[in-house]
């Protein structure tokens, strides 16, 4: 039997060493990313379906949406994967303080996504009479196509939303990590929490990153854009 | 390889530390993370589950005793199929070997001391009992009618049964399979003993590897199809909506995506276990090591590729209906190499006839014939007479029964010296084997026969000419509910009472047989180190007790 | 995981590199380029992953078995992508198959 005493704090003994239950660590964190990528995989191929089937009605759809919004969005998520990474880094050298505040970065860019597409889209689109199940009116200037705008919409709201629920998990993990990395819990010899946290950031981030132009910029923007 | 030699045949049963006795309570069982004791939770969950299940198929049996029905009104006939479905396929059949044997086995087997997360081990079983509460919450309101399948649009739009309760119980399952998988596929890559390359691995740890694939790709699909279908019923709106253009065949899509390769779930863990019971009980290595490995990833990996086979009468394109065809054809082959495989492993061998080897023979021929039949199912022509008879009822109780719970019976029997430290009687074992054979085979020979000659599966009532069969399988099925009771019995009595067990009373190979029975918690004083093949027994100094 | 340390300076730069792909996509957006706007926006959105995989996600310092780990999930999900638009964009094709007269309309239907 392998020396105990020898073994920094976190170690789980139904391991050899350090080393395996990092490898053990990452490797889990990547199964479970591949099962979300199956899970919003139905989501996106259900997509893929109704919008070759119904191109006209999902340009109309795409068109109501407002780019600027998807686009900070963007921006939003792309430099909290930059804090969380560097939040990581912070670890690998050692800096406990510049952990805690790129981690709280981090979630507040989180919490910013969230709000600007609950309150500047989601109500926004409310008001607008555009939640299917809740009011939502068929414009006549939608034309034959019409009938098949709610779908779009279906898709538009339940793909925003199970990638909100997500973000607002991951907020929920951060929370957690930042209160250990503020009670000096990661060293450069231990820090797979935050490691393993950040695949499962950055993943929601590349779910966004395919989210953006499949939804907001469908059929193009450009002036007679969709056909 | 070191072993701790402990001489247990003096000793009165368990009276060594181990995983049991280690610490008492019920907290000690429902907080625990070792993994032997995490599969005995879902023994006792999935056996009462199964008996639930089984319990429908006893209503439905009795019904169709009479051509109008001897029982229940046909919507609650209705319900009763789908129950039946419901909770065979994802509370019994799908976590069955996997979550029982295989969190037992599969450290034990490759030499390591517990799975790679044992909290999450003990959290999907905390998720699979959930599941199952709401599951049994939905068949105490009133039931569910549309099937273990949940066609839209009946099930979205028109159903006035349980449906969210039961697709929120699956849903909720589902994470409990897919955290296992994890677990055995993480576990499997990184903490294999020195020594035990991939390809001296016992086949049964190919076989849960190739289980826990599709498990890690396929449950999610199902999960958000299910999803969906809960949001779609909330809502009065969604994506399967025709109003708004849905496609009903997409919801096909998307279940039969998980539903084909789960099928593969339930069976692919049965022939791992079909590797280990042939080869001790023909005392011979098994014929073909790399064939069988390899057709285990094959099945898990073109099991992707047939699901639309369930639908060539629905309404899918006649086109993707001749790819699916030829698809489904290949997807034969692997499995026949198998069987191919552990016959010519019997061939000359040095057989014995112990119940496990018993369950292991009914297994090789009714697995056979549960197979061929589905090649006329793959077959578009004939697949369009077959389709929606109790030739398909037969064919899949023939494979998910005669093959998978039959082999599941023979894992149990096979190990429970080890898991128990007792051994069980064993001329009631053998019977209750025979009984289950003739049981099972008086119930489900006749519905081929009722298949082909054109009666409708899912019918409440049937045409008076098909009424000698119909008796003829409820028949068969009281027999069969017998044969599964004996062995409730005399397991249960044997922990209390059976003589105590060996380290290894069948003589067999695998580092399992290494340890105590029951195995300590540790699972092994010094981690082994291997220099053998699987299933030497050609060398082997190791003889039955 | 490795325990490899990339530099602030590399991580910036995929930073940069990130937003500049997010506005060209948005600018490649105003310009018509008829159905090949889907395949552009795609084509960045694969190369915006990529970046994050292999450099945030620390993918391009790690081992074999993650990155088959990855590919088999885009994989399968392209198998279920790809089977199912078999089923949805043919169901409405003639003639409907009859024997062996139907190799030559279909072929022709295909080129």
């Amino acid at each position: 039997m392998t020396v105990h005493s020898a073994h920094p704090p976190g170690f789980a003994h139904q391991f050899e060493d350090m080393e395996q239950q990092r490898e053990a660590g990452s490797l889990g964190m990547w199964v479970f990313l591949l099962t979300e990528i199956m899970f919003f995989g139905g989501l996106f191929a259900s997509y893929i379906i109704y919008r070759a089937l119904y191109l006209p009605a999902f340009e109309i759809g795409s068109h109501l949406l407002e780019v600027q919004f998807g686009a900070l969005n963007t921006a939003v998520l792309i430099l909290s994967s930059l804090t969380m990474a560097l939040a990581i880094h912070s670890a690998q050298v050692g800096k406990r303080r510049a952990q805690v505040w790129f981690l709280i970065t981090t979630m507040i860019l989180g919490a910013a996504f969230l709000a600007i597409k609950f309150t500047f889209e989601w109500h926004h689109d409310y008001i607008e009479h555009l939640v299917p199940g809740f009011g939502f009116i068929i414009r006549p200037e939608w034309g034959a196509a019409g009938q098949h705008v709610p779908m779009f919409f279906c898709f538009y709201f339940f793909m925003t939303g199970l990638h909100a629920l997500h973000m607002i998990i991951g907020i929920g993990l951060l929370t957690v990590l930042t209160v250990m990395a503020h009670r000096g819990r990661f060293t450069p010899e231990y820090y797979a929490p935050l490691e393993v946290s950040g695949l499962y950031w950055h993943f929601v981030d590349i779910i966004w990153i395919f989210l953006f132009p499949l939804l907001y910029l469908i059929g193009g923007r450009y002036i007679g854009g969709g056909h | 390889m070191s072993t701790a030699t402990i001489d247990v045949h003096e000793a009165p049963a368990g009276s060594h530390v181990n995983y049991l006795n280690a610490k008492y309570g019920v907290k000690s069982w429902l907080l625990t993370t070792d993994h032997k004791r995490i599969a005995l939770l879902y023994l006792v969950s999935i056996t009462l589950m199964f008996f639930v299940g089984g319990f429908f198929a006893v209503l439905m049996r009795l019904h169709l005793i009479e051509p109008q029905g001897a029982l229940v009104q046909p919507e609650t006939y209705n319900k009763l199929f789908t129950m039946h479905g419901v909770i065979m396929v994802f509370f019994f059949l799908v976590p069955s070997i996997p979550a029982t044997l295989g969190n037992f086995l599969v450290p034990m087997m490759i030499g390591a001391r517990d799975l790679a997360f044992p909290k999450l081990n003990l959290l999907s079983w905390y998720i699979y009992v959930i599941g199952a509460c709401f599951t049994l919450y939905a068949v105490i309101s009133g039931g569910v009618d549309t099937g273990w399948t949940f066609y839209t649009p009946y099930s979205s739009s028109f159903s006035h049964t349980s449906v969210i309760p039961t697709a929120l119980g699956v849903f909720i399952t589902g994470f409990s399979s897919i955290l296992t998988g994890l677990n055995f596929v993480v576990t499997i890559h990184k903490m294999r003993a020195p020594g035990l390359t991939w390809f001296r691995l016992p086949l049964f740890i190919w076989a849960i590897y190739a289980t826990s694939i599709i498990f890690i790709l396929g449950t999610p699909v199902i999960a958000i199809t299910l999803f969906l279908l809960g949001l779609e019923r909330l809502l009065h709106i969604g994506i399967f909506d025709p109003a708004i253009g849905g496609d009903p065949i997409l919801f096909q899509h998307l279940f039969w995506f998980y539903s084909h390769p789960a099928v593969y779930i339930m069976i692919l863990p049965g022939m791992g276990v079909m590797s280990e019971l042939v080869t001790c009980f023909s005392r011979k290595k098994i014929f073909g090591y790399s064939f069988v490995a390899f057709s285990s990833l094959s099945i898990a990996i073109i099991s992707f590729l047939v699901w639309g086979h369930h639908m060539f009468v629905t309404g899918q394109s006649i086109y993707a209906g001749l790819i699916f065809s030829v698809l489904s054809f290949m997807v034969a082959i692997p499995s026949a190499v198998k069987v191919f495989n552990w016959t010519a492993t019997l061939y000359k061998g040095s057989i014995s006839y112990d119940a496990p080897m018993l369950y292991a023979l009914g297994f090789i021929g009714l697995f056979t014939m549960g197979g061929l039949t589905g090649l006329f199912l793959a077959s578009l022509a004939t697949d369009v007479h077959l389709n929606g008879t109790y030739f398909i009822v037969a064919h899949f109780h023939y494979i998910m029964v005669g093959g998978a719970v039959m082999a599941y019976l023979g894992g149990i029997h096979f190990w429970w010296p080890k898991i128990t430290g007792r051994l069980y009687p064993d001329g009631w074992a053998r019977f209750a084997a025979l009984v289950i054979f003739v049981g099972f085979n008086l119930t489900f020979f006749p519905q081929f026969m009722l298949g082909y000659l054109g009666m409708p599966r899912r019918f409440a009532v049937y045409p008076a000419e098909f009424q000698v069969l119909n008796v003829m399988s409820s028949a068969g099925a009281s027999i069969l509910g017998i044969g599964y009771l004996i062995p409730l019995i005399y397991l249960t009595w044997s922990m209390r009472y059976g003589p105590a067990a060996g380290p290894n009373p069948w003589g067999a190979k695998g580092l399992e047989w290494t340890t105590p029975s029951p195995p300590p918690t540790e699972n092994f004083e010094e981690i082994p180190v291997v220099t053998e093949d699987a299933y030497d027994y050609a060398h082997s100094t190791v003889t039955r007790v | 995981m490795s325990g490899h340390i990339v530099s602030v300076k590399l991580y910036l730069g995929i930073f940069v590199a990130l937003l500049c792909l997010t506005a060209l996509t948005i600018r490649v957006a105003y310009i018509d380029l008829g159905a090949f706007n889907t395949v552009a926006a795609l084509a960045i959105a694969v190369v915006k992953m990529l970046l994050v995989v292999l450099f945030f996600m620390h993918v391009k310092y790690s081992g074999r078995l993650i990155q088959v780990f990855i590919l088999a999930g885009v994989l399968f999900l392209a198998i279920l992508v790809t089977f199912t638009l078999a089923d949805e964009l043919t169901r409405h094709w003639s003639p409907t198959p009859t024997g062996w007269g139907i190799i030559v309309p279909l072929l022709s239907r295909l080129f």
